[in-house]
């Protein structure tokens, strides 16, 4: 059985607004979903520049100054959202209400 | 300067340390200690078994040729590794809830536990993974090369060298890799090794790269200036080729199946991926951090011509470094060990449990309990296999001549594993996958694969020149490298782009037109909705008497003591004091997954089948009994509705026994009562004639009275018998009609006073005579019959002071209904039903009757096709004479 409090039983409308512990969950998994897509996007961008071996060209320093920045920005990320997950699961331990947020 | 044979020494003490490693790691993890082995961190480091010889010294090659490309290769796991939670996050967590044993036995189980998928997508591994290992052994012998050459012994040779690299892998991950049996039980001693490997050869990247920036070029400023004035110096990369292996490095991060095998098999806690999700992409991260340098200072250093993949060797030996020189040989050769032994052991495991179990048991004749050592026949078929993967890969590397970059070979090997992707990433998310939509996608990908690929990259020997400039037989539009026609591409984008289109396309349209068997749907909803529920399917029973031969097959698989552990395990659960455990569906389904950790989900379903066989319930079955129980339950309606029909006339048959038996008194009750009836006049009659005859001078007064009671009783007989004889005839059916035309009311008229005539009680009848202006034809006679019984009943009985009859007639539906009610105390209710017997007399003899009066009314109405009823709840005694208008209507 739930016990989560924004579960409600069947048969009746679930409520419009969660509690703000699962509102945030929600959107902890939203960024979840978001960070690979942000991720792409990063890493798509260099093919916007000039390319060949002409005058306007990007410096290479430049580019690998660009990829490692990006790079590092999604670990840090990655890391916090690291962390967030695991308090979020810390807490549903005691709230058991896993289902939720994990679809 | 090391010579061959000190660089021999130090490979073979690195090897005996990494045993030394794994032993201990296995010792502690059975003495139960050392949680450390389990922990996120040996997870991370474990994983990075992604990073090869290729990585080692083929990103620098590959920096060197095509500057910041290289890095496509780590930017597309990065990618993954961030997604975890949507993506590796369930991947693992159907793996460990399925207890799968390698990606080919997760594609089986999710697609019905099918075996031939099984077998098409390790034939697909062992052929993808043959250049990768071909790659290992390229740069393991070209690093052997590196020091030969300022060997003044001159002992090497290369040919011999590449045999002798390959053999020796091929020991090392016999030993390391097969020493226990069960593939899923976790690999606590090489998963040690392997991440004690992982260090080092980060560690060895990360001195070439210090000693490159600081040591040659003099800090981070001045090595920058040094890059950008480098051949390579600008920004120049193929939009086409950087997304594609960006694509391409993620889609074979998930399907490699050595990745498969440390990420998901080897896997001990769901969470680790939470850790590893930020520090695999780090570890990725500093190994490609100094690539750019080494290459470009190895540009710079060395001479022209000279093989851009062994900088990061070269480059040290050139500065006379010869400890980091060697520091950097064994992080190389960190980097093919650890592949070759984690590839080693997930093909074989594939090979042994989806192509030489599935082989042995059909030649065992068809029963999983005869003689013979399941566990030796594993442990051969994975060494076999291992020895067989090396040989492929041996001659990889002799057919493509050894002269191709590093990166191309290892792109090679990218393309041809990815093309699991759309089968893998279809069947977690999409429930409508099917068996069919996979194979008709992996074996198009897989074909093309090896038409635009794997063959012309392995030289004129295999797919000669012409067909590459002219495609097969001459035609043009086939060409592996510009299918269709598209010239131009790059071979590599080209063959990516067409194989991966054309496998998910023919994946998704071969699955939208396919059905899927039910077992296929029970996984697929497993796979898909694994977080809402992990329980498998159930599908077995068995009896007792398999028990017996389970355990000796359980015993041969997983070993005499396990076994037996697990099945007194398993009786304890059940509570039985029996040695041998119930085989019921729960523990075959647990035993299978246990099974299925050794050999294999197909191949454990196909043992247990073996033996629960006859018994087993398919899934197939389940839905036919799911079937049935639908028939069941309309059968049972009907039987239900039968069962009321059934009671329905088991109460008419009570009732009508009720009936007999009153009847059958009645019977017995009339034959006393006839002959009482016939009697007491006969008595009389005799008494009286006795006294006529005996008594001398009788006055002619008293002559005259007795005479006259004898007449009255003969009369009385004659009544009787007239009235049985009427009885007789009605029922028999032999009465005659004499039908007539009248009104109801002269019929009434006639009636009441001849009922009423010469009777001393009073009796009012109330009439409505305007009512009853009906006009009748029936035997009119036979209806005053009636209707005077029933005045002269309610003149007899009816016990009020003031006795009244109320006659009333109506036009009811079609029928004349004309009541007879008085106004007495009526009949009581267990005797109305008995009313129109023969002789029965509801207030006793008093009235004198004979009772059959109300018998004969029955049975007049009858004929005339009406009847005639009682009619409670009027206050008194009631009846209700119904007569059918049709008679009228005839007459007319």
């Amino acid at each position: 059985m739930t016990t989560g409090e924004d579960r409600q039983p069947s048969g009746t409308r679930p409520s419009l607004f969660l509690e703000r512990q699962s509102y945030r969950r929600r959107r902890l998994t939203d960024a979840a979903r978001l960070l690979p897509i942000l991720g792409a996007a990063l890493i798509a961008i260099p093919l916007l520049w000039p390319g060949g071996s002409s005058e306007k060209g990007v410096p290479l320093s430049s580019a690998i100054f660009y990829i490692f920045a990006c790079w590092a920005a999604l670990i840090v990320a990655s890391l916090i959202f690291g962390f967030a997950a695991r308090r979020m699961a810390a807490s549903d331990e005691t709230d058991s209400d896993t289902d939720q947020w994990q679809r | 300067m090391a010579t061959l044979n000190v660089l021999i020494l130090v490979c073979l003490g690195y090897v005996v340390l990494l045993f030394g490693v794994a032993f201990a790691a296995d010792r502690m993890a059975a003495a139960g200690r050392g949680a450390w082995l389990r922990s996120p961190l040996i997870y991370t480091l474990s994983l990075s078994i992604y990073c090869t010889a290729w990585t080692f010294y083929g990103a620098v090659g590959n920096a060197a040729r095509s500057g910041l490309e290289f890095v496509t290769i780590y930017l597309g796991p990065t990618l993954v590794m961030v997604s975890w939670w949507w993506g590796l996050r369930k991947l693992v967590r159907v793996g460990r809830s399925q207890r799968v044993t390698s990606i080919a036995d997760l594609i089986s189980a999710r697609y019905g536990k099918s075996n031939t998928l099984a077998i098409c997508v390790t034939i697909l591994a062992v052929l993808g993974g043959t250049p990768y290992i071909a790659l290992q052994l390229q740069s393991i012998t070209l690093s052997f090369s590196i020091f030969a050459e300022a060997d003044p012994s001159g002992l090497y040779r290369e040919g011999s060298s590449v045999f002798w690299v390959a053999a020796g892998l091929a020991v090392f991950a016999i030993l390391f890799g097969t020493r226990n049996l069960d593939a899923n039980e976790r690999h606590h001693g090489v998963v040690t090794a392997i991440a004690l490997e992982s260090v080092v050869k980060l560690f060895a990247l990360l001195a070439v790269g210090v000693f490159v920036v600081w040591g040659v070029a003099g800090g981070i400023g001045p090595m920058m200036d040094r890059i950008d004035a480098s051949e390579i110096g600008q920004w120049n990369v193929d939009a086409g080729r950087w997304t594609t292996f960006i694509f391409l490095s993620a889609a074979a991060f998930i399907c490699l199946p050595r990745m498969f095998q440390v990420m998901v098999v080897e896997n001990a806690d769901e969470g680790h991926l939470r850790t590893a999700a930020w520090a695999f992409p780090l570890y990725l991260l500093l190994m490609s951090l100094f690539v750019v340098p080494i290459a470009v200072v190895g540009l710079d250093l060395l001479p022209e011509g000279s093989n851009p993949d062994l900088f990061v060797l070269t480059v040290p030996l050139s500065q006379g470094n010869d400890w980091l020189a060697m520091l950097s040989f064994i992080g190389g050769f960190s980097s093919a060990t650890s592949m070759v032994i984690v590839t080693a052991m997930a093909l074989s495991t594939m090979v042994s449990n989806h192509l030489v179990m599935p082989i042995w048991l059909s030649t065992q004749g068809g029963s999983g309990s005869v003689s013979g050592d399941v566990r030796h026949v594993v442990l051969v078929a994975r060494r076999v296999s291992i020895a067989v993967i090396m040989g492929f890969g041996f001659f990889y590397y002799r057919l493509s001549g050894g002269g191709a970059a590093l990166a191309s070979i290892g792109l090679v090997a990218f393309a041809g594993i990815s093309q699991i992707l759309p089968a893998l990433v279809g069947g977690l998310f999409w429930r409508g996958a099917t068996r069919t939509g996979a194979l008709v996608g992996l074996t198009v990908g897989f074909l093309l694969w090896i038409y635009t690929l794997l063959l012309p990259g392995m030289g004129g020997a295999i797919m000669p020149e012409s067909i590459l400039q002219n495609g097969p037989f001459g035609l043009g539009w086939v060409r592996p490298q510009a299918l269709f026609g598209i010239e131009g591409m790059d071979p590599m984008v080209h063959s990516v782009m067409w194989s991966l289109s054309l496998n998910t396309l023919a994946f998704c349209t071969a699955s939208l037109l396919s059905f899927p068997s039910p077992l296929e749907r029970l996984q697929g909803a497993q796979f898909v909705n694994v977080f809402d529920h992990s329980v498998a399917p159930r599908g077995w029973s068995g009896s007792v008497a398999q028990s017996e031969d389970l355990m000796i097959m359980t015993q041969r698989i997983l070993g005499a003591g396990p076994a037996q552990e697990f099945f007194q395990a398993e009786v304890e659960q059940q509570g039985g004091r029996t040695s041998l455990p119930e085989p019921t569906p729960a523990f075959l389904e647990r035993l299978e997954r246990e099974l299925s950790g050794s050999v294999g989900a197909a191949t454990a379903h196909a043992m247990i089948g073996q033996i629960v066989g006859g018994s087993s319930v398919s899934v197939e079955d389940l839905l036919a009994v799911a079937d049935e129980s639908a028939q069941m339950l309309e059968y049972s309606s009907q039987l239900e509705v039968k069962s009321a029909e059934l009671s329905r006339t088991a109460r008419q048959l009570r009732e009508a026994n009720t009936k007999l038996t009153q009847i059958s008194a009645q019977k017995d009750s009339f034959l006393s009562q006839v002959s009482h009836e016939l009697r007491t006049p006969m008595t009389s009659i005799r008494a009286f004639s006795e006294i006529m005859r005996d008594t001398e001078g009788l006055s002619g007064e008293e002559q005259t009275r007795y005479a006259a009671i004898i007449h009255d009783e003969a009369l009385r007989l004659t009544r009787l018998l007239d009235d049985l004889l009427d009885l007789s005839v009605l029922e028999s059916g032999q009465v005659s009609l004499n039908m007539g035309g009248d009104t109801l009311r002269s019929v009434l008229d006639r009636a009441v006073s001849s009922a009423l005539a010469g009777t001393s009680q009073s009796l009012t009848v109330r009439r409505s005579k305007v009512s009853e202006r009906i006009p009748l034809h029936t035997d009119l006679d036979r209806l005053g019959q009636v209707f005077i019984n029933l005045i002269s009943n309610a003149q007899k009985y009816c016990d009020a002071p003031e006795p009244e009859l109320t006659i009333s007639a109506h036009d009811v539906g079609g029928q004349i209904v004309i009541d007879f009610a008085d106004n007495g105390s009526g009949i009581p209710p267990e005797a109305q039903s008995m009313v129109f017997e023969k002789f029965a007399r509801v207030s006793g003899d008093k009235a004198g009757g004979a009772g059959l009066g109300l018998a004969i009314c029955r049975e007049i109405m009858q004929r005339l096709g009406g009847e005639i009823s009682y009619l409670p709840g009027q206050g008194g005694a009631a009846f209700r004479v119904r007569l059918p208008l049709a008679y009228r209507q005839a007459a007319q």
